[in-house]
């Protein structure tokens, strides 16, 4: 059942631009691949490994100001920018897990949450590359071969290519020797490093995974629309990738994908498609589109804690 | 091909452990018993690695482990159970079993490759299962079993290690006659191939199964010796009065 | 650099670590006893702001205004608990941040459609002028104020922890939450109240600053994280560690945001100082919390034994 609903949403996705092909359907979808790129990083950190990490953003952030600040020097070429980017986040996250990964439980949390606001502010004061106004760039990089990532076609088909790749890399990911052992950290790490596990190790290599992962979003992220700024980096933006998680389901495949859809979905449904019963009572509402949001979360919290994809999932072992 | 010297451990104003010496041969089974607040199950986590060491040296054929990580010491061959039972308790016990198997048999950094392309794991911790009495039982999850099996796969994840020496906390706690039989029955199975130190309350398992004995009261060990001669000493009959032991 | 700058600085350092104490102190005993992330703690300071600068407009009234505030938010406060939050305790720290994180929004969103994105908060008149402290040392008088006030909760505080009752109950919960409920604590009303308290605390610290820090939507989110920052130099469940880490984080922050800027100037080129000197000074409290998790990892005065 779960291959064919996988391949039928996949056959949909690559149908979709020749069926709307109005530049802000594929912008919006484009968008919602790359978050659910970067909710699935997290998912990997949060979801399987169990760490829950408040710093993410500045993982994707760090992929989007490199990649950002390659082109703004000049370098044009995707294949140079892009590679570059992801190993710094891919570093920050070597560095900031090392550190990090020494502690425990909310000081975890504190101390993730720390290096991101660190990062947040120093990007802040960047003022060669924008400061607190961010960088507009001119152009997508270039990937050669043909391929114009400036068509918004294009980038749709390299979004959803890299959150395919993502998707079916946590998949054999999770059913591999490491994925086992993580799972089994999550579960119980004192007796997962009683039984012979290196811990810290196997955390350590996870963080960075999801690290790389996420800095490979905020590539795409910067790229999409041509601009990064600094909030990319705040602690908001790791509560709602988190969110994101939690909404479609921690330690489920597809959590980070269903989770980023619902939220930017009911984010987009609430504040451009009018419903005129909602609209008699309280003719503004459109325009607090997050009180909706936070309401429809407090609710799925409240009453369905599995998450989205959860309460599909009719009692198969997490 | 266990020597424990002069080890000690405090918290805070209380002394834990004070400058045990204590060693266990190969192949030998030794119990290590004592009032409750003895001080045996920080001891043992002090062996293992669980808990750092104040002073003292812990050698294991013939390396000092006094410093190493816990995983380090399970590589080598010191493995141990856990007093209060501490699995994997949303795995099934198949994947209990295999994971310590894992944990012994090559790397982990291995993110591609399925593990079910590995029969071999699975191959052997289905033996394991059968060896520790849980054959029959391997899809169980482990949260679903009764105390006495989770007690038996609880000592089953530290013999899946395949150590030289496996440090047993209490393995009998909470558990009826049959069960206990079944548990005294594995560790007459598995002595031949690895060396046991065993914490218990039990009496009736401690004479039956040790080679020695090894009586810790306050965090010292205050006499070592034969089961018989132990049984006899009056410095122990005075520190179990009040204890309810099966003389 | 002269005396009078510095003496101003470590003013400021002290009247900002007071407020922030206000906030950790709420977050804190929440997290301590209830075991609860919440997140929505800033939204609550800015909920205080807000209904101050409304009830100071309605009476005309700074001081009025402010009083009245003070328990109106707490009453909120109350409400949220006793409705949303209670449903949390028992879950875990991630459905708590996803559930707290969705009332940031809703707050912020409803603070906004009241009110509007933001509402002007003056000090009174008679505190707009300096008070001159020492000879040719000039500090505001409404900042003095806030120091004053800060202290008297600080002490009030203090008195009410140490020596009364209820005060007993809470340290108690704070260093073994299991045990307090075992000896048939009841826990839901001292839960209640002890949020109720929390939430007032936050709303004198928004009322107090909102003068000086602009009355805003989304306001809660910077001051939120600095708060949790202290709490955990503080040490978890300590309004002691609340009160030290609040000042020292204070200090570190505004001390640093005014110097090191001109200390690197004076070793660096001025392009270089200037863009680096800021940066690190608004990242020193986090820098400080590291440096104190390394030496002390549940900060200085952990609650629980």
């Amino acid at each position: 059942m779960r291959r064919y609903a996988t391949a039928a949403a996949l056959v949909l996705a690559l149908a979709f631009p020749l069926a709307a092909p109005e530049s802000y359907y594929l912008s919006f979808a484009s968008r919602i691949f790359v978050y659910a790129l970067a909710a699935t990083s997290l998912n990997l950190a949060l979801g399987y490994g169990g760490m829950i990490s408040f710093g993410h953003a500045a993982f994707v952030g760090t992929g989007a100001y490199v990649s950002s600040i390659f082109l703004a020097e000049g370098v044009a070429s995707a294949w140079i920018g892009w590679p570059a980017a992801v190993a710094a986040a891919a570093l920050a996250a070597l560095v900031i897990g090392a550190v990090s990964l020494r502690t425990r439980g909310v000081y975890f949390i504190m101390i993730t949450l720390a290096f991101a606001q660190m990062m947040y502010f120093l990007v802040n004061s960047m003022k060669a590359y924008g400061g607190d106004e961010g960088l507009t760039l001119p152009a997508r990089a270039s990937a050669g071969l043909g391929v114009d990532l400036g068509s918004d076609a294009v980038f749709y088909y390299v979004a959803l290519a890299a959150l395919a790749c993502a998707v079916y890399g946590l998949h054999r990911l999770a059913h591999s020797r490491f994925g086992r052992v993580i799972q089994a950290i999550r579960e119980n790490e004192a007796r997962a490093e009683a039984i012979g596990f290196p811990v810290y190790r196997l955390k350590l290599a996870c963080f960075v995974i999801a690290g790389a992962a996420g800095g490979l979003a905020g590539v795409l992220l910067a790229s999409h629309g041509k601009y990064v700024n600094p909030n990319v980096l705040h602690w908001t933006q790791s509560g709602t990738l988190m969110v994101m998680v939690i909404l479609g389901g921690v330690g489920r495949l597809w959590g980070g994908a269903v989770g980023a859809t619902a939220y930017l979905g009911l984010e987009d449904l609430v504040a451009n498609h009018r419903v005129e019963w909602i609209a008699s009572v309280f003719p503004n509402y459109q325009q607090h589109a997050s009180l909706g949001v936070g309401a429809v979360l407090l609710a799925i919290v409240l009453f369905a804690p599995q998450g989205i994809a959860g309460a599909f999932a009719r009692g198969r072992r997490a | 091909m266990l020597e424990l010297s002069n080890v000690s451990k405090r918290f805070g104003g209380v002394v834990a452990t004070d400058g045990v010496a204590l060693d266990v041969r190969r192949g030998e089974v030794h119990a290590l018993i004592g009032p409750n607040g003895a001080g045996k199950t920080t001891l043992i986590a002090q062996i293992a690695g669980d808990l750092s060491c104040d002073s003292g040296a812990i050698m294991f054929e013939g390396a000092d482990v006094t410093r190493a990580p816990q995983h380090e010491r399970v590589r080598s061959g010191l493995a141990r159970s856990y007093q209060i039972t501490s699995i994997f308790r949303r795995f099934s016990v198949l994947d209990n079993l295999a994971l310590a198997v894992q944990a012994r048999s090559g790397s982990s950094f291995s993110f591609w490759r399925p593990v079910a392309a590995e029969p071999a794991l699975a191959n052997e911790a289905r033996a394991l299962a059968a060896q520790i009495g849980l054959a029959g039982r391997e899809e169980a999850g482990a949260a679903t079993l009764a105390h006495g099996e989770q007690r038996a796969l609880e000592v089953g994840l530290a013999l899946a290690t395949r150590p030289k020496l496996v440090l047993l906390d209490e393995p009998l706690a909470g558990m009826g006659p049959e069960e206990s039989q079944a548990m005294i029955a594995l560790v007459e199975r598995v002595r031949s191939e690895v060396a046991v130190l065993l914490v218990e309350h039990d009496m009736d398992a401690v004479f039956r199964l040790a080679d020695r004995v090894s009586v810790l009261v306050s965090g010292r060990v205050i006499a070592t010796g034969l089961p018989a001669a132990i049984r006899a000493d009056a410095g122990v009959r005075k520190a179990y009065l009040g204890e309810s032991a099966a003389a | 650099m002269s005396w009078v700058l510095i003496l101003e600085q470590t003013l400021n350092g002290l009247q900002f670590g007071l407020m922030l104490f206000l906030l950790a102190a709420g977050l804190t005993l929440v997290f301590g006893i209830m075991d609860m992330i919440n997140l929505a703690h800033g939204s609550l300071y800015m909920l205080g702001a807000f209904l101050a600068a409304a009830l100071v407009q309605a009476t005309g009234s700074f001081v009025l205004g402010v009083l009245l505030a003070v328990p109106a938010t707490a009453v909120l406060g109350m409400l949220l608990e006793m409705s949303v939050l209670r449903a949390l305790y028992a879950r875990d720290h991630l459905s708590q941040v996803l559930a707290t994180f969705a009332l940031i929004l809703i707050l912020n969103e409803a603070v906004r459609i009241v009110w509007g994105p933001d509402v002007p908060l003056t000090m009174p008149a008679a505190l707009s002028g300096p008070v001159e402290l020492l000879p040719g040392l000039f500090y505001p008088a409404y900042r003095l104020l806030i120091i004053g006030v800060g202290a008297a909760v600080a002490l009030l505080l203090y008195v009410l922890v140490a020596h009364t009752r209820v005060g007993m109950l809470v340290r108690a919960g704070a260093s073994n939450r299991e045990m307090a409920l075992a000896m048939g604590v009841d826990v839901r009303r001292l839960f209640t109240l002890l949020f109720g308290v929390g939430t007032g605390l936050c709303a004198v610290a928004g009322a107090l600053l909102g003068p000086l820090l602009a009355v805003q939507v989304g306001m809660g989110e910077n001051i939120l994280i600095l708060a949790f920052v202290v709490i955990v130099i503080g040490g978890i469940g300590s309004i002691r560690g609340a009160l030290v880490g609040a000042v020292l984080v204070g200090l570190v922050d505004t001390i640093g945001r005014a110097f090191l800027p001109l200390f690197f100037g004076l070793f660096f080129q001025p392009r270089v100082a200037s863009a680096a000197g800021p940066a690190i000074a608004s990242v020193l409290a986090y820098v400080l919390m590291v440096a104190v998790l390394y030496y002390r990892p549940r900060g200085l005065f952990p609650a629980r034994g």
